[in-house]
């Protein structure tokens, strides 16, 4: 990461509106859209891009009705005619609604056309459980898009990489989608002043260790950190990788350090059957078969949909204890 | 004028929304109880109305501002508040919750968080009932901003190239979100799309009970007789904002301002009053009954258990438990 080290806090929300307007600000082709963004209502239900219509013009800051294939097809024709738009879908769960768009045109136009047309957008949106919101606006389903060739696929862990990440996001020249785990909106930490990029395919190795290697992003990256803690004062050394970019993966740092601790646990909160987890262990296992000390462990949401009450809703979220539990079967 | 019983049902309906919708809100604020809550209120009347034409066996389809439809429909208070509280004696066992209420008895057939998402499905409990030859009739609630999206137009032609029985009821409140109808919507009035499908449609003051029966006995007529949908655009306001909670800084105070001086509730009683319907005593007997019903629904449901670890892993298939 370039930019300045810096002890300025900010949340990820406001990590985010920082860099809408930074982008904003540098290119006059970016564009924002989606339910509820402009400042008249409310500048978004989360506030991100609050005060953004007021200084870069409502015709480049548009609240749309609740239309999300309008919202997405939108961002794809204009991301043809020569804009880069940002597209703001408010829950993961409504990628439902704009699936032919996402799928069938972002991700295959640039194919389908010999390379003719390229679609930059970037399409934003909030996802993940533990607000009580029930089974149809928390699920994290990275998977559904991983799965679809010509989209790259983003989860920042914390504010600054939230800001890196979009930013290398509306200036990359293919569809990427950021998914913001939403909890983390209220989370702050240091974010560096100005303009710098996380670059796409890049992991950060958040915790460096020896015995065994977390993979994990996004929310439950500071989960991971957590039973880091705890499995240390058991003498366990756990590394914890922070994917960050999911399409694109960066094979070389799972590689490389699953290559020295010859253990890995992968912990996310979306279901377990289909999720991402079986792909890295997969990766893994081609690599390493025979050379790995314990099977991979993967510490992932039992395959529910998600529970309003918010008992059972805990229980499927996938928490620091469960990880630290992950770590220890992968230690034995 | 409709019959006495039925102004009286009317009544009895919009004071229990309200009453439970009072409830709700203090709840809330006192930090009893955590919940995302979109408040019905102001929009009461409408879900009266059509709750005052409904017979047990229609089905209904709602969203995620469905208490008063839900009230309306006949879900029974104890569950429906249980549900709305995460608990196992929850119309749902606390699984679905108030943007998921679902109550077969009562004809509660589906309760969605997707905006606009129930329109189709309302459309196939009408094809049920038209294949099975029953006079059922389905109806369905969603919002204005629910009208811009793909499902409405594809629910709205299906249904009136098959005839469907089925009502699609707009409560248009001014707001998706928060976003003001007219910024979002091309056409002035949601029910002007009706005629694009050649279906009849109608917009009433959903603020106004026996104007909006009327409306209502009407298209639960057509659809009984097998005269296929209607569109009902009822208009209204929501007091609460989108979220109870939100800023409602987008919406201008004083229009919000003069939709509670009109709070159709106040006004309701007053013309029961006014028009010699009812005595004061009779309707403040009527007050004290739901104010009863409402004691015990919510004692009910804040004494209720939360669902068991158990059921996490119960009802993703018929009868199967899901390995952990
Ligand atoms: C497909 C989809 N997009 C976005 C949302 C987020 N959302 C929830 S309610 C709402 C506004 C709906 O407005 P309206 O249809 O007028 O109903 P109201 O809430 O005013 O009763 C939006 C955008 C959603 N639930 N579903
Ligand atoms: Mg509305």
């Amino acid at each position: 990461m370039s930019g300045d080290p810096t002890n300025r806090k900010l949340t990820t929300a406001q990590a985010i509106h920082e860099a809408l307007d930074l982008a904003m600000d540098r290119d006059p082709t970016v564009l924002l859209l989606g339910e509820d963004v402009d400042d008249p209502s409310g500048g978004g239900v989360f506030h991100i891009s609050e005060g953004l219509s007021t200084k870069h013009g409502e015709h480049r800051v548009r609240s749309t009705p609740i239309a999300e294939q309008a919202i997405v097809g939108a961002a794809i024709g204009a991301a043809i005619g020569g804009f880069r738009p940002v597209a703001e879908l408010m829950f993961m769960d409504f990628f439902a609604v704009a699936m032919d768009q996402i799928s069938n045109h972002a991700a295959k136009l640039r194919y389908m056309s010999g390379g003719q047309t390229g679609v930059p957008i970037t399409i934003r949106t909030a996802a993940g459980a533990g607000m009580q919101f029930g089974a149809q606006h928390s699920e994290m389903l990275e998977s559904w898009v991983t799965h679809i060739p010509g989209l790259k696929v983003v989860v920042a862990s914390n504010p600054a990489d939230a800001k890196g990440l979009l930013m290398s996001a509306i200036f990359d020249d293919d569809p990427v989608v950021t998914i913001e785990p939403t909890l983390n909106y209220w989370v702050s930490g240091p974010v560096p002043e100005g303009e710098y990029t996380v670059p796409i395919g890049k992991a950060n190795v958040a915790r460096a260790g020896s015995d065994v290697t977390v993979i994990t992003y996004g929310r439950e990256v500071s989960f991971a950190l957590q039973a880091a803690e705890q499995v240390a004062a058991e003498g366990i050394s756990a590394e914890v990788i922070d994917l960050r970019s999911l399409v694109p993966m960066d094979e070389e740092a799972i590689l490389g350090s699953v290559g020295r601790t010859k253990r890995a646990v992968i912990a996310h909160q979306a279901v377990r059957r289909g999720g991402l987890g079986a792909e890295i262990s997969c990766l893994i296992n081609e690599h390493f078969f025979g050379e790995l000390q314990s099977p991979v462990v993967r510490v992932a949401g039992p395959n529910v949909p998600i529970p309003y009450a918010a008992e059972l809703e805990s229980m499927f979220v996938v928490d620091a204890n469960d990880i630290a539990e992950g770590i220890r079967r992968a230690a034995k | 004028m409709p019959e006495r019983d039925v102004l009286e049902r009317m009544f009895e309906l919009v004071t229990t929304i309200n009453v439970a919708d009072e409830r709700f809100r203090t709840l809330l604020t006192s930090g009893r109880v955590r919940s995302t809550y979109y408040s019905p209120k102001g929009q009461e009347c409408i879900s009266a109305a059509f709750g005052a034409v409904l017979r047990q066996d229609d089905y209904c389809v709602t969203m995620y501002r469905g208490l008063h439809d839900h009230i309306s429909k006949g879900v029974p208070l104890r569950e429906l508040f249980a549900e709305f509280l995460g608990r196992v004696t929850g119309t749902c066992k606390g699984k679905g919750g108030p943007m998921h209420v679902t109550h077969p008895d009562s004809g509660l057939m589906v309760t969605t968080g997707v905006v606009g998402s129930g329109l189709p499905i309302a459309n196939g409990l009408a094809w049920a009932s038209q294949l099975k030859g029953t006079d059922q009739v389905t109806i369905v609630n969603f919002g204005d901003g629910a009208s811009n999206i793909g499902a409405f137009h594809e629910a709205l032609n299906l249904a009136a190239v098959w005839e469907l029985p089925v009502i699609f009821i707009c409560q248009n409140n001014r707001y998706g979100e928060h976003t003001r109808y007219e910024w979002a919507t091309s056409a002035t009035q949601v029910a002007q799309r009706s005629v694009a499908y050649e279906m009849p449609g109608v917009t009433v003051d959903g603020n106004d009970p026996v104007a909006t029966y009327w409306a209502a006995s009407e298209a639960v007529e057509r659809a009984r007789s097998g005269g296929g949908p209607t569109l009902v655009e009822a208009m209204t306001y929501r007091f609460w904002g989108h979220i109870f909670g939100d800023n409602m800084r987008y919406m201008p105070p004083e229009e919000r301002k003069a939709a509670m001086d009109a709070d159709p509730a106040v006004v309701y009683r007053k013309w029961l009053l006014d028009g010699g319907h009812f005595s004061e005593a009779e309707l403040a007997e009527v007050e004290a009954a739901v104010a009863a019903r409402i004691d015990d629904a919510m004692q009910f449901a804040l004494d209720s258990p939360p669902p068991g670890p158990e059921e996490l892993y119960t009802d993703v298939y018929k009868g199967e438990v899901v390995p952990a």
